[in-house]
């Protein structure tokens, strides 16, 4: 056992072949240890959902080396990586089935993984969330689009994973919302050492969350820096500053 | 003043379930002129439902009531099925919160966009998909011929997002509801949407609805603001002025934001009182 919980190194990620074959992520590299909170930022479509997809197992055309969760991934991924690794998607709706409702979503997820007392786990997951008891049963079209982001996130959680990666976990949520949930991931890192990669475009929920910061600009990784150096506004490459810049002078100037 | 783009008054959404009514908007008031009015308020507090509703989007067995919605003065409840159809996507058009799922899948982002645009006005195909490119290149799309031909499952969140602001923009509406436009762009990006929407209210005197949770963006990019807690309009001012906000919602929700430069251990959240539920609308009519 090793403390790093993600080691990703020279990984390129395209899609399509011969003529329209497009690279969304080349030669990324980056390694975080257990416990550790790691954010990536950056342009959009700079390919920050990929690197995540790619680990997940989501994306086929891929190469390089990873080791996630003590695995060298190959081609597929085991039940078992799933038990350790679980992802919430950016785009809550389309990864939700329309026809199931939140109790058979989380019951299934749980029941995958072998837990029980499944029953009693669901109402604490959800109030975990902020969900009452009144949305157990109900539909993702019966969901704002806050509530659906909810349900992804308390799915992710029904099988205690020790990875968590997370696609914009709070962009669809108010911020009263979002400080519940972020306060969560706090307490989930503190309690049981998870460890995260999270995507976000706010730099305000990155640097709340992250020690490390990766910042990606057209399918590269431009520069890491930690969260330290980002609070002064010490960045190397241009486009984090510019990053940076733009996003202290929205947040100051109310 | 002169008459406003849409006037609404006393709406009420509410659904029935095996559980019960669930009552999403509880009568709020409110009128759009060529202004931008700013939606904003916690999830689940109805804020897509008004939305969806002024533009009679709700389906079975959702049920819109009011007392009346006018556009432009005419009578949105008792309109036909057909005339409604006229109007969305011409007059008034919706960027919806779920753009990708709002977008069809099995179509290429182009075709999906020289459509919608062919719909509202007669044009030639080949100008039409001039337009359409000249604007996801203002919506800061790069590379807009290669994403015309890509299927929305092979794009990004933040394109998704732009390419919805581009289709709902193309056809020039009176009156644009835009539901969460930017939550996954980031700052420069959405600055340059935001420049977009402002010169269509400005030169071209376009209403513009922009929901939104995020409260310092719509201070700053709104001309008055409504405050949404569970169903109902808690509090209208000025976007100007929302620094003096009373609500102790509204100043609960501007505690809530982690700031770069100034890190807490934890961020507050917020105490919900049940008596917040029981206050009456107050009118956002101008
Ligand atoms: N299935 C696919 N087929 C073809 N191209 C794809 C596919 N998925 C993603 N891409 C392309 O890969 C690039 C990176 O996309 P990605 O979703 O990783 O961006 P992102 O950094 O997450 O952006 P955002 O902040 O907007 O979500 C984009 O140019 C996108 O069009
Ligand atoms: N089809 C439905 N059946 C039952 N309840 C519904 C239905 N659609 C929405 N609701 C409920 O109506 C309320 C208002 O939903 P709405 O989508 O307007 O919220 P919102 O303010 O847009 O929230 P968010 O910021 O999370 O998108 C929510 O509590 C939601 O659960
Ligand atoms: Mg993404
Ligand atoms: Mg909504």
């Amino acid at each position: 056992m090793t403390d790093t919980a993600i080691d990703i190194q020279n990984l390129d990620v395209w899609f399509g072949s011969g003529r329209d074959r497009s690279v969304a992520v080349s030669q990324a590299r980056f390694a975080v240890e257990q416990g550790e909170s790691f954010g990536i930022v950056g342009e959009s479509g700079s390919g920050k959902s990929t690197i995540l997809r790619a680990i997940a197992g989501l994306v086929p055309t891929w190469s390089g080396d990873m080791i996630v969760a003590g695995e060298a991934l190959g081609p597929r991924r085991s039940k078992a990586f799933y038990r350790k690794v679980q992802m919430v998607f950016q785009d809550p709706y389309a990864s939700l089935h329309p026809r199931q409702t939140v109790d058979r979503v989380l019951s299934e997820a749980m029941g995958l993984h072998g837990l029980t007392d499944i029953d009693s786990r669901i109402p604490r997951l959800m109030e975990n969330v902020g969900l009452g008891p009144s949305f157990r049963f109900r539909f993702p079209h019966q969901l704002s689009g806050g509530q659906r982001q909810r349900v992804a996130i308390a799915r992710a959680l029904a099988c205690s994973p020790q990875i968590l990666l997370l696609d914009e976990p709070t962009s669809a949520l108010d911020v009263s919302v979002q400080a519940e949930i972020l306060n969560l991931l706090t307490d989930l890192r503190r309690d049981h050492g998870l460890t995260y990669i999270m995507v976000s475009h706010d730099l305000g929920v990155v640097g709340h969350l992250c020690e490390r910061i990766a910042v990606m600009k057209q399918g590269r990784i431009v520069e890491v820096l930690d969260v330290e150096t980002m609070r002064r506004l010490e960045a190397a490459d241009p486009y984090t500053r510019q990053l940076l810049d733009s996003s202290i002078q929205s947040s100051r100037s109310v | 003043m002169s008459d406003p783009l849409l006037d609404v008054e006393n709406l009420r959404v509410s659904f029935a379930t095996r559980t019960g009514i669930i009552e999403a908007v509880r009568g709020i008031s409110f009128t759009l002129g060529r202004e931008r009015l700013g939606i904003v308020g916690e999830s689940g507090s109805g804020k897509s439902m008004t939305g969806r509703a002024i533009l009679r989007l709700i389906r079975p067995p959702g049920r819109v009531e009011a007392d009346h919605i006018t556009m432009h003065g005419e009578d949105i409840l008792a309109a036909s099925e057909a005339r409604m159809r006229q109007l969305r996507g011409g007059r008034v058009s919706m960027i919806m919160q779920d753009p990708k799922f709002s977008l069809n899948p099995v179509m290429t982002v182009g075709q999906q966009l020289i459509d919608s645009l062919r719909a509202h006005e007669k044009l030639a195909r080949s100008e039409c998909r001039q337009r359409a490119i000249a604007m996801l290149d203002e919506v800061a799309i790069r590379d807009p011929e290669r994403v015309m031909g890509l299927y929305p499952h092979e794009v990004s969140g933040g394109m998704g997002q732009r390419i919805m602001i581009a289709m709902m923009l193309l056809p020039g509406p009176e009156i644009l509801i835009a539901d969460e436009p930017t939550s996954a762009l980031d700052v420069s990006v959405q600055l340059q949407v935001l420049d977009i929407m402002d010169q269509l209210v400005k030169n071209r005197g376009m209403g513009l609805i922009f929901i939104s949770h995020d409260l310092n963006l719509v201070a700053k990019f709104c001309d008055r603001i409504a405050v949404m807690y569970a169903g109902r309009i808690v509090e209208c001012c000025k976007a100007s002025e929302l620094h003096k906000a009373q609500h102790p919602y509204t100043l609960g929700l501007l505690n809530a934001v982690p700031d770069l430069e100034h890190p807490r251990p934890r961020l507050e959240v917020l105490q919900r009182d049940p008596a917040w539920r029981e206050a009456l609308s107050v009118s956002a009519r101008s």
